[in-house]
């Protein structure tokens, strides 16, 4: 059932648009303006859901972000677990239902779009209420870049949920002529439903800003849906006022018990009566105002119930004017009604006579509690006010300042001279020199006449064994349950929070937690003073992981690099591997062939005939200088610097540990000047190293690294033919062996379109008579097609990357990160010979004499023979002596880091790391794979082609 | 008990912590063994130095509030499944105490075997897994290799299409495996320790260790001198600072570890998924909360923070792999200061001084050996001797050049 | 998320620095003359303040030059940068 809560005028809704909704399943109406909670309030609805651990009623308490109770799943426009039905903003069509704990994921993917944007200031201004509307205004007119944001749909803040006058003006009229001069000022940007959800060092603060939820289904498709904003402000003001503190008593969440403030702001804000018959507790002066205003907009407002025996007097005088019975000294034991609040119980403080007030709504003010979450995430650190009963900042940072209620003022004038002072110091702080003072406006709010007092719990509330004094509504935790806790042994408020889960929930504690804190602290007869408040963490309210995606997903998670003959590949079918960002084609399987098939096929024509592959990635740096050769002889473990003109060295390089990380070709072009190329995986992983030692330890060095990985198209050229390819190809060339021999480079025009510049490298990683033919990138697909055509009588075929695998393996040839894993040096790869013995030092060369790699039995790499020529196999299984399969934990000798079925060889064979494997070779072993134990027979490394006669053709 | 309806889901309520804990006690002046750092480890020790080797004259000295550091802002991932024997030996020591300890220490720590996947995404991640998974099995590990559908089949969430950026060519499994709520290990560990007279001493910062001929003496802390036979060293992130106290020097760099949580869920995952390429590892916990592990940041920092940028990458990753996560939201981030070694092993026996026992280097990924640390380490403590299973793990390995090394090809943080 | 001042490029976000570890040490002059204590020292340990500490950055998404910072590790403050020539200056 549902009424009609509407107030005919105020407000500041549209009253002409009128939005459907659906809630728990009931048609219901609002208006453009409300909120879910608003909207649900004006249908004279307060219960939301039920909580999570004793299925209670749970109805709404706030108006904003701190809302501890009315959570709600909604399904339609966007559907989205678990938010507040206090910062939904309504739409036509919207749906939801009240949400018992736990939020559901919708199964359907979220297309919507997000984004992130970057924004640089001198003055962030957190806060559009009437602090940071002065800080803006101050911070503006002394010419600084300044953001303001503000999480509602206006800006305002307080203002909006109170009646108050500036310069006896409407405080409305005074917040527009501010906003209309920010927006007018050159370098101020105004964000509106944004909230600053964290606060980094130097300046960073992020914010989310919701761009289209208010649109509901008219939400343009290509509007990001949320923007996620990364500010860079020299100076912060933060102006993120005060929420509202409830107070403890038994029966303290029926729906119909709210905070004072929330209920002004449904009044003003919203046009909205949060009930017909209103009781209102507090221990401060502000729910006085609410209990006139709720009167004078048509409410009963019976009674209201002070803590304090001194009331403030005009106040009070102005209540009995209304017919609100004022009780001094008085509060809330405990209150009655199931789905809504009906009975309300008061007693005097001391005891005494106790009283029963029929109720709908009970309105609580339990004094204010500055939203200090930003301050603290900065490591500002905090202090207890006892007068508020609050922790305010306790000191000032150098880039961050705290204005108004956030700083614990109270008084709508100190909030807004704070908020002046505080724009003055920050532009000042940011090299600015303030204009004129702002004029301050006159409020008409009045002064506070009472001292507030600070009441956390109604001492001897009822219900003495089922206790249902609640601290934290959400996670359903009370008085007791924090009792319990202390009574444990524990005294730090984290370990409370721990025990009890008090602060953990969505809300994260924003109502609660200071409550806990002081309840802790009264169980243990501490001082709060000498207390440390639990840690405050970003984000500040909940953000989406879409909205923190942003764009970076898919495609643009991560870049994809190709080469320049990507798409030939991808038209003639290749399959692709990933290696590093890097796609490259993994093989060509004809139509029926499986990869299997596909790749004897291609090591059958590398070995038999001619073949060719895209080797682009491979990385490449080009390395200048006079003392370039000098810089290489200590990266690489080889002598470089004796590397003549026109020749190429195969290098292996160390860490300082002495363990390989890269290996590959060194090609002298000059005496100052080389190429090197690296592994496709680490080709930025070498240019970062040689620039820090270049940078960081051989200055003196006259040297230039220059990463040229993308300028090149690389294809080896590979097969006994390949000399009559590339002689066709290069016809200007002289390809004979004694002219273009095994490790040299020569440069030359190709026969290709107008003739392209070629350099070609006489190398080879599969044994073969090979060439490695480099052109600029543009010139790519021209050099491939015209191999292609003139390869085609000899059966010219393109292979990948699987093919490649096996003809370097049956060659012996390891790959670096697969038969290598960061605990292998040169030696156990059997390279001594690559490991200069001339050279005094070169990186790694020390660690190569510890102890451990002096060890006999060390893991080396050799070749392994399945007994079953047609048993592959698995790359990762391991390597034992025994022909049985022991109990665990079993010996291991090693294990196989490549394995393949070898058209060449006729026969499967693997390559392993196996400790003192050079010294077993011819050793029987067993391979442990899945339950059977697969004989092999350790071999050379090196399998086809032992005396190396194939590679000149 | 309030009224009102039975828990509406189940997961909703944690099971209720002990009425009693611990007592608070004013440090004696004198013990047989102190240990510094009221971690997980430090309390674990703790417990076996008391039930084991009944040494019971015994302080865990703790800076903050007890188990505040990393044991409570860890992602609580446990797991056996590392390449190496020498780690596969103390974890899955750890993994097999785990499996006890709920009863061992009668206190119900939500040790929950609901299995780990560690994806792969690369050729080369292929490799290393199977070789991982084959290592595990003849360790006598639990471990499988699974193809991308049996992935799905027990993560039915799991992007596994090969349109993702980096797909899911697999992943092992260990299905003994999972993760259990890190405070009530904590507590369980330092109320059972406490019952057999441990003194748990909390706001107590050591700021001096004492040594006399080359052989420890006691402690300096905020709350006076205290004498001690041995000194026992858990304080993770803050290892350097305190070995340098007895010139002890040690090879690890302390950098910020961040991790996150969502609201509550309804169930939507079932097991715990690490990826080591598109950087994810996250389960939901017992509450309903998705946990998820952030990457490590670069730069050395005791902040306790963490930088956003890590946090946002996070998110992204997660979401190529876990696109129902879009719409979940983050609710709380943090950081814990954790001592990364360099072969990303830990560091755990004697020092130079005689008395003084070192245990760190845990890095990332700590939490899941609690109860195998707790056992060595108090093992070495008594005997002045490490145990089988921390003999590996020298402070000399370094020089020798007997690394462990964890990160290689073939490993995974956490 | 700090902002780093490049002693070239100005102050840069995070994001494009990479981390060095310590500053101020250097490759040893002689390796072959270490005991592997001495050797071991330099390939692995290195300092790990809580509070100032001289420690590397390099701009690899910038100018990729490398050079020298004073942190503060607690606060992440940066209380000096400076060229990989310069000493250490003197901070509060
Ligand atoms: C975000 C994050 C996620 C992680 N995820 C996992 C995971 O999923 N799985 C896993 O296995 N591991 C994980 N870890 C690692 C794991 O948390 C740690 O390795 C482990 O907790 C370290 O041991 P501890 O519990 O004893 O450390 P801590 O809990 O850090 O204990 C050290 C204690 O020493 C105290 N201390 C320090 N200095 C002093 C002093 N001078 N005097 C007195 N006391 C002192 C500290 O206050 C602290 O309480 C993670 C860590 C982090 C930060
Ligand atoms: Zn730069």
């Amino acid at each position: 059932m549902s009424a009609d809560f509407r107030l005919p005028s105020g407000g500041r809704i549209d009253r002409d648009t009128r939005l459907r909704f659906t809630f728990n399943g009931q048609s219901l109406a609002g208006r453009k303006g409300d909120t879910l909670a608003s909207a649900l309030l004006a249908n004279g609805l307060h219960q939301v859901t039920t909580s999570i651990k004793y299925g209670r009623p749970r109805g709404i308490m706030a108006a904003g972000v701190e809302e501890p109770n009315a959570l709600v799943q909604v399904a339609e426009p966007f559907s989205e677990p678990m938010l507040t039905a206090t910062t939904v903003e309504l739409c036509d069509g919207l749906v939801a239902d009240g949400l018992v704990g736990h939020g559901r994921l919708d199964t359907e993917p979220d297309t919507a779009r997000y984004d992130a944007k970057h924004a640089h200031c001198d003055v962030l201004v957190v806060g559009a209420g009437p602090a940071g509307l002065a800080a803006a205004l101050t911070a503006a007119r002394a010419g600084s870049r300044v953001v303001l944001v503000d999480d509602q749909n206006e800006a305002g803040g307080s203002l909006l949920g109170r009646d108050d006058y500036l310069d006896e003006r409407s405080s409305d009229a005074w917040v527009c002529d501010v906003i209309a001069e920010l927006a007018a000022a050159p370098d101020v940007l105004l964000l509106d439903r944004t909230t600053a959800f964290g606060a980094y060092q130097d300046g960073f603060v992020l914010a989310l800003q919701r761009r289209t939820d208010d649109l509901g289904f008219d939400a343009p498709r290509h509007v990001s849906r949320h923007r996620i904003w990364r500010i860079r402000a020299k100076q912060t003001v933060i102006a993120t006022g005060a929420h509202e503190r409830p107070i403890v008593f038994s029966d303290n969440d029926r729906p119909g018990i709210m905070l004072a403030g929330a209920a002004r702001t449904y009044l003003h804000r919203y046009g909205v009566q949060v009930g017909r018959r209103i009781g209102v507790f507090t221990t401060n002066d502000s729910a006085y105002h609410a209990a006139i205003e709720l009167a004078e907009a048509g409410m009963d407002v019976p009674v209201l119930i002070d803590a304090r025996h001194t009331v403030p007097p005009k106040l009070s005088a102005e209540c009995a004017t209304r017919g609100i019975d004022v009780y001094p000294g008085h509060v809330v034991t405990g209150t009655e009604g199931q789905e809504r609040l009906t009975d309300v119980h008061i007693r005097s403080i001391t005891g005494g006579h106790a009283d029963t007030v029929v109720c709908d709504t009970l309105l609580v003010s339990g004094g204010w509690n500055p939203a200090v979450h930003l301050f603290s995430q900065l490591g500002g650190s905090l202090r207890y006010a006892p007068e508020l009963g609050a922790y305010v900042p306790g000191e000032s940072l150098s880039s961050a300042r705290v204005a108004g209620s956030a700083a614990g003022a109270i008084e709508l004038m100190a909030c807004i001279e704070q908020g002046a002072e505080a724009g003055r110091a920050a532009v000042t702080a940011a090299g600015f020199r303030p204009a004129a003072e702002i004029p301050v406006p006159f409020a008409d709010a009045r002064a506070d006449e009472a001292a507030a007092t600070v009441l956390w719990r109604v001492p001897g509330s009822e219900n003495a064994e089922e206790d249902t004094q609640f601290v934290d509504l959400q996670r359903d935790v009370t008085v007791s349950d924090v009792t319990r806790a202390t009574g444990a042994g524990l005294e730090s408020l984290e370990h409370v929070k721990r025990y009890t889960t008090i602060g953990t929930a969505h809300d994260q504690g924003k109502t609660s937690g200071m409550l806990a804190a002081a309840i802790v602290a009264e169980e243990l007869g501490a001082d709060l003073a000498d207390r440390r408040p639990t840690t405050f963490r970003p984000p500040y309210t909940s953000v989406s992981f879409a909205a923190l995606g942003g764009r970076d997903r898919g495609e643009l998670y991560d870049p994809i690099r190709v080469t320049a003959l990507h798409d030939w590949h991808v038209a003639h079918g290749a399959e692709f591997e990933d290696v590093g960002q890097w796609k490259r084609a993994r093989h060509y399987p004809r139509q029926g062939e499986d990869m299997h098939a596909a790749v004897l096929r291609e090591c059958r024509a590398a070995r038999e005939g001619v073949a060719l592959m895209d080797g682009s990635t491979l990385g490449k740096i080009d390395l200048q200088g006079p003392d370039a050769a000098e810089l290489l002889d200590m990266l690489y473990t080889n002598m470089m610097s004796t590397l003549k003109v026109g020749r190429i060295r195969y290098g292996v390089m160390c860490g300082i540990d002495g363990m390989v990380i890269d290996d590959g070709t060194v090609i002298r072009l000059a005496d100052d000047h080389f190429l090197l190329t690296t592994t496709t995986g680490n080709a930025a992983m070498v240019l970062d190293w040689i620039e820090e030692w270049l940078q960081t330890e051989w200055p003196h060095l006259r040297v230039f690294a220059t990463s040229v990985t993308e300028h090149w198209v690389t294809v080896p050229l590979v097969g006994p033919k390949s000399r009559d390819v590339l002689a066709a190809v290069a016809p200007d060339l002289d390809v004979s062996n004694d002219a273009f021999g095994f490790m040299t480079w020569q440069d030359a025009v190709l026969d290709v379109a107008d003739g392209i510049p070629a350099r070609i490298c006489r190398i080879s990683f599969s044994g073969e008579l090979a060439y490695e033919i480099n052109v600029n990138a543009w010139d790519g697909l021209a050099l491939w097609e015209a191999l292609i055509n003139a390869g085609e009588p000899y059966g010219i075929t393109p292979y990948g990357t699987e093919t490649m695998h096996v003809l370097r393996a049956e060659k012996g040839y390891p790959i670096v990160g697969q038969d290598t894993d960061g605990t292998v040096t040169p030696q156990d790869l059997g390279m001594s010979w690559a490991v200069s013995k001339k050279k005094a030092d070169f990186i790694g060369k020390r660690s190569f004499s510890r102890a451990e790699n002096l060890r006999p039995d060390r893991k080396q790499l050799v070749g392994l023979v399945p007994a079953d020529p047609t048993v592959l196999l698995p790359e990762g299984a391991h390597i034992i002596e025994s022909d049985h399969l022991p109990e665990p934990p079993v010996r291991m000798l090693g294990h196989v880091t490549s394995s393949y079925d070898s058209a060449a060889l006729g026969r499967t064979f693997a390559l392993a790391l196996l400790r003192s494997g050079r010294d077993r070779i011819g050793e029987k072993l067993y391979a442990p794979v899945d339950d059977q134990l697969v004989p092999v027979t350790v071999t050379e490394t090196v399998l086809y082609d032992k005396e190396g006669a194939r590679r000149d053709g | 008990m309030p009224t009102g309806n039975p828990p509406a889901k189940p997961g909703a309520d944690l099971p209720d912590h002990p009425s009693f804990l611990w007592r608070n006690p004013e440090p004696a002046s004198s013990y047989d063994v102190v240990i510094v750092g009221g971690g997980g480890h430090g309390l674990a020790t703790a417990y076996y130095l008391a039930a084991v080797h009944g040494i019971t004259n015994v302080a865990v000295l703790e800076k903050g509030w007890l188990a505040g550091g990393n044991m409570a802002r860890n992602t609580t991932i446990i797991r056996s499944n590392y390449l190496w024997d020498e780690s596969s030996g103390i974890y899955e020591h750890a993994l097999k105490l785990w499996e006890g300890l709920e009863a061992e220490l009668d206190y119900p720590i939500l040790f929950d075997q609901r299995g780990v996947l560690n994806l792969a995404h690369s050729l080369q991640d292929v490799r290393d897994s199977v070789r991982r998974v084959n290592a595990n099995r003849l360790n006598g590990i639990d471990a499988e290799w699974l193809e991308a559908d049996a992935v799905k089949e027990i993560c039915p969430i799991i992007n596994v299409s090969p349109d993702v950026r980096y797909p899911v060519l697999g992943a092992t499994y260990q299905p003994r495996a999972g993760i259990a709520k890190h405070d009530y290990v904590a507590w369980g560990y330092a109320s059972a320790a406490d019952r057999l007279g441990v003194d748990l001493i909390q706001n107590c910062e050591v700021t001096g260790i004492e040594t006399s001929d080359g052989r420890v003496t006691g402690v300096n802390t905020t709350r006076g001198r205290i004498a001690a036979g041995k000194v026992a060293l858990c304080a993770s992130g803050h290892s350097s600072e305190l070995a340098a106290m007895a010139g002890v020097e040690l090879p690890v760099q302390s950098h910020p570890l961040q991790a996150l949580v969502t609201e509550l869920l309804e169930p939507v995952h079932p097991t715990v998924v690490m990826s080591n390429a598109v950087h994810v590892y996250v389960s939901q916990a017992h509450k309903g909360e998705l946990v998820m592990g952030a990457g490590i940041d670069s730069y050395n920092g005791y902040g306790q923070r963490g930088s956003f940028h890590i946090i946002e990458r996070q998110m992204s990753a997660a979401l190529e792999l876990f696109p129902i996560f879009a719409r979940a939201h983050l609710l709380r981030t943090w950081a814990g200061i954790v001592d990364v070694s360099p072969d990303a092993s830990p560091i755990i026996g004697l020092t130079p001084v005689d008395g003084l026992y070192l245990n760190c280097g845990w890095g990332t990924g700590g939490f899941k050996a609690t109860p195998g640390v707790g056992d060595c380490f108090a093992h070495t403590i008594a005997n002045d001797k490490p145990h089988p299973y921390n003999e590996p793990f020298t402070l000399e390995r370094f020089t020798t050049g007997a690394l462990v090394d964890e990160h290689g090809a073939a490993a995974v943080a956490h | 998320m700090q902002l780093i001042p490049c002693p070239w490029c100005g102050p840069r976000e995070e994001v494009e620095f990479h981390y060095g570890g310590q500053a101020h040490v250097s490759y040893p002059a002689d390796p072959a003359a270490l005991s592997d204590e001495e050797w071991a020292r330099f390939v692995f340990f290195r300092d790990n303040p809580r509070g100032p500490f001289a420690e590397r950055w390099s701009h690899t998404a910038g100018c990729r030059r490398w050079f020298n910072a004073v942190r503060d590790t607690r606060s992440y403050e940066l209380h000096a940068v400076y060229r990989l020539d310069e000493e250490r200056p003197v901070t509060t």
